[in-house]
């Protein structure tokens, strides 16, 4: 343990003698900012200060910066210090470790009001700059897009399928169990609601359209965009933080065509294949519950669904697939562009991703469904 | 980097020592029975080919990975006996400078070099400031670097500001990993002249994993080569010299070895103060 760090005081005329004493070590810091504040009180008012260090034991920058400082402080209010019995390599150490002044940065701060209109004024403009930025973007993706297409033989196959293996195929069983659970889900409550009516058949109706129409693309991109969507931002972003980005670029890659494209086809081509599995496992959800709990034989539910539904009911899911893919992938991509140089700004970006990707799927959905009402598709 | 109140007792104590060390990952073994001694207050440079397990042993003393058998003493205690609390205490101890810099990405230097105050001791958030400012010059950063993000930092000073790091809590022991890698001559020279002008002043024991043979000639009192998982030899620029190993001999009196080798004399005129 160290000693405290401490001094007596001794006065003789007008001279005033500090004997410092104890480990003078950051260990104890705090103790030995007091004793230093100490100093310069018990000394302030007199005409000279001697610091004595004879029996100072150990001492560290922290202990030669304090003594100093103090030291300085008395200077400065008038009283004439110094520093005496300092052993050699105490010396040293005062000199290396001294006072010197750091202006203290002064804490700029305006008022909350305007800081608050400042914000909200910054985020609207940067609202703006995603917007026109994402335009800008979506258009260098898709003609990225196209020139891979009338290049075959360039095109990298085997990003291609690694990342429908790790998209796609990996999705399956998670994205299968929601669906079937939410095909549940609705069966049970159109059932339990429309048996007021005695309409508990028509339930099959509200399933059909539902998970075929909205739930099934819906929840495979809503899952799409946490699980691959953030995994392309942070592939990117880690990518951005290493340089390796600026190493393809000098090596005359396009990060477009080598990291972005790859990545892009394979959401498109995997999220309507997930589409389909997801209607099929939401529709199959509805058959268990309707069996169970209404009897309805899996015979007279499919009856029941086939007109019910038609072929059109099924394309309207599937064809918002690509475009949730579109915008999950360009959203992932940019974002994982904008990483700066920190870890933080990793995780910030992924979430951004994330965040903005979800809400872009629920307004292309949205759009999608007033399209689709204007069509009377 | 802490002045003792009564000067050592004159014997060179071992501030480090390694007995009949093994390391290996899988069914690779990189140190085979390797025994090493650090003593106090002197720099220790640790030479050996790139792959030969430099930085493994580094890492294995600092408990970054784990051995196979044999023993590690820091400041006395093995490290296989100490508990948390014990282990927390030496840490403080030991400052370490990795390869690659590991500066917290996300911190600005100054706050990089707080970020072990913070941990370890209670300061007010002034002294810290100051302090934090202090081991930045002392280290020869600009004083306009304190504010700057990692990303925004030149290679060297990625280097300047990791030892600045590595001496926030005034360590007595400093492992340093290719200091001056990547440092153009003159910049890698003054990063010898610091590092010797800090170890003079401070009292600091330094472990020093170099290729750099300018390095080794002016700021290493002793010298370990590592070959075949083993310290096939140790102890000073003489020793090394007269060694009949053919790695020590190539890479010593080796063209680049033997031009030092007859121009060292002036190299070893003293560093100014600070
Ligand atoms: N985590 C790890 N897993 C497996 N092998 C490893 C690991 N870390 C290091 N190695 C192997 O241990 C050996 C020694 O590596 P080390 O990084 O210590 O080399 P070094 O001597 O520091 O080289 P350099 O001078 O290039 O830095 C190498 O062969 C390396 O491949
Ligand atoms: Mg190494």
């Amino acid at each position: 343990m160290p000693a405290k760090p401490g001094f007596a005081v001794e006065r003789a005329g007008d001279e005033t003698r500090l004997n410092l004493g104890g480990d003078w070590t950051l260990e104890s810091g705090a103790e030995m900012e007091r004793s230093s504040d100490g100093l310069i009180g018990a000394a302030a008012g007199a005409r000279a200060a001697v610091i004595d260090l004879a029996r100072v034991g150990r001492m560290d920058t922290g202990g030669a910066w304090l003594i100093d400082r103090a030291r300085t402080i008395l200077e400065a209010a008038g009283v004439q210090s110094r520093i005496e019995n300092a052993r050699p390599a105490q010396s040293t150490l005062l000199e290396a470790a001294g006072w010197r002044d750091f202006e203290a940065p002064k804490p700029r701060r305006g008022h909350p009001l305007l800081d608050m209109l400042t914000d909200v004024g910054a985020s609207v403009v940067n609202a703006w700059r995603d917007l026109v930025h994402g335009v800008g973007f979506l258009g260098e993706s898709v003609v990225a897009l196209l020139r891979a297409l009338g290049r075959p033989h360039l095109f990298r196959m085997t990003s291609l399928i690694y990342h429908l293996e790790s998209f796609g195929l990996r999705s399956v069983p998670i994205i299968l169990l929601i669906n079937f659970l939410v095909g549940c889900i609705v069966a049970q409550q159109g059932i339990f609601q429309l048996r007021y009516f005695g309409a508990e058949t028509f339930a099959v109706n509200m399933i059909g359209i539902l998970i075929l129409r909205e739930m099934g693309v819906l929840l495979t991109s809503i899952m799409i965009a946490g699980r691959s969507g953030s995994a392309i931002t942070a592939e990117i972003g880690s990518m951005k933080m290493r340089e390796e980005i600026d190493a393809l670029k000098v090596m005359g890659l396009s990060p477009m065509d080598v990291l972005i494209v790859p990545r892009l086809l394979a959401l498109i081509l995997a999220l309507p294949l997930l589409t389909f599995l997801a209607d099929m496992a939401g529709i199959f959800g509805g058959l268990v519950v309707s069996w169970g709990y209404a009897g309805l034989s899996p015979d007279a539910f499919l009856d029941r669904l086939k007109t019910a539904i038609g072929f059109n009911t099924f394309m309207v899911g599937l064809i918002k697939a690509p475009f949730m893919a579109l915008v999950i992938g360009l959203i992932g991509a940019m974002e994982g562009l904008a990483v700066q140089g920190s870890a933080e700004s990793l995780g910030r970006q992924v979430t951004s991703s994330v965040v903005k990707a979800i809400f872009m799927v629920i307004v292309v959905d949205g759009l999608f469904a007033m399209f689709f009402a204007s069509i009377e598709y | 980097m802490v002045v003792e109140a009564a000067n050592g007792t004159g014997q060179a104590d071992v501030i480090i020592r390694v007995r009949d060390l093994v390391v290996g990952f899988g069914p690779k073994i990189i140190m085979r029975g390797l025994d090493l001694d650090v003593r106090r207050g002197e720099v220790l440079g640790f030479v050996g080919g790139s792959g030969q397990g430099k930085s493994v042993l580094t890492r294995t003393i600092l408990g970054l990975v784990p051995k196979r058998s044999g023993k590690i003493e820091v400041f006395g205690q093995d490290l296989d006996r100490v508990d948390a609390d014990d282990r927390r205490r030496l840490e403080r101890r030991y400052g370490v400078m990795f390869q690659q810099g590991a500066l917290f990405s996300g911190l600005t230097v100054k706050q990089n070099v707080q970020a072990p105050m913070r941990e370890h001791l209670k300061l007010s958030q002034r002294l810290m400031d100051e302090l934090a400012l202090l081991k930045i010059e002392l280290v020869g950063l600009p004083r306009d670097a304190a504010d700057k993000f990692p990303s925004e930092l030149s290679g060297g000073m990625i280097k300047r500001a990791a030892l600045a790091r590595a001496l926030a809590l005034d360590p007595e022991l400093v492992f340093l990993d290719e200091p001056t890698s990547g440092l153009d001559p003159i910049g890698a020279a003054e990063f010898d002249d610091l590092i010797q002008t800090l170890q003079r002043t401070l009292g600091l024991t330094v472990f020093m994993v170099t290729h750099d043979l300018d390095s080794i000639y002016a700021i290493c009192d002793r010298i370990a080569a590592l070959a075949e998982g083993k310290v096939i030899a140790e102890g000073t620029i003489q020793t090394m010299l007269s060694s009949q190993h053919p790695w020590v001999k190539a890479y010593f009196r080796g063209k680049r070895g033997r031009v030092l080798a007859l121009t060292r004399d002036d190299r070893h005129a003293p560093a100014g103060g600070l």
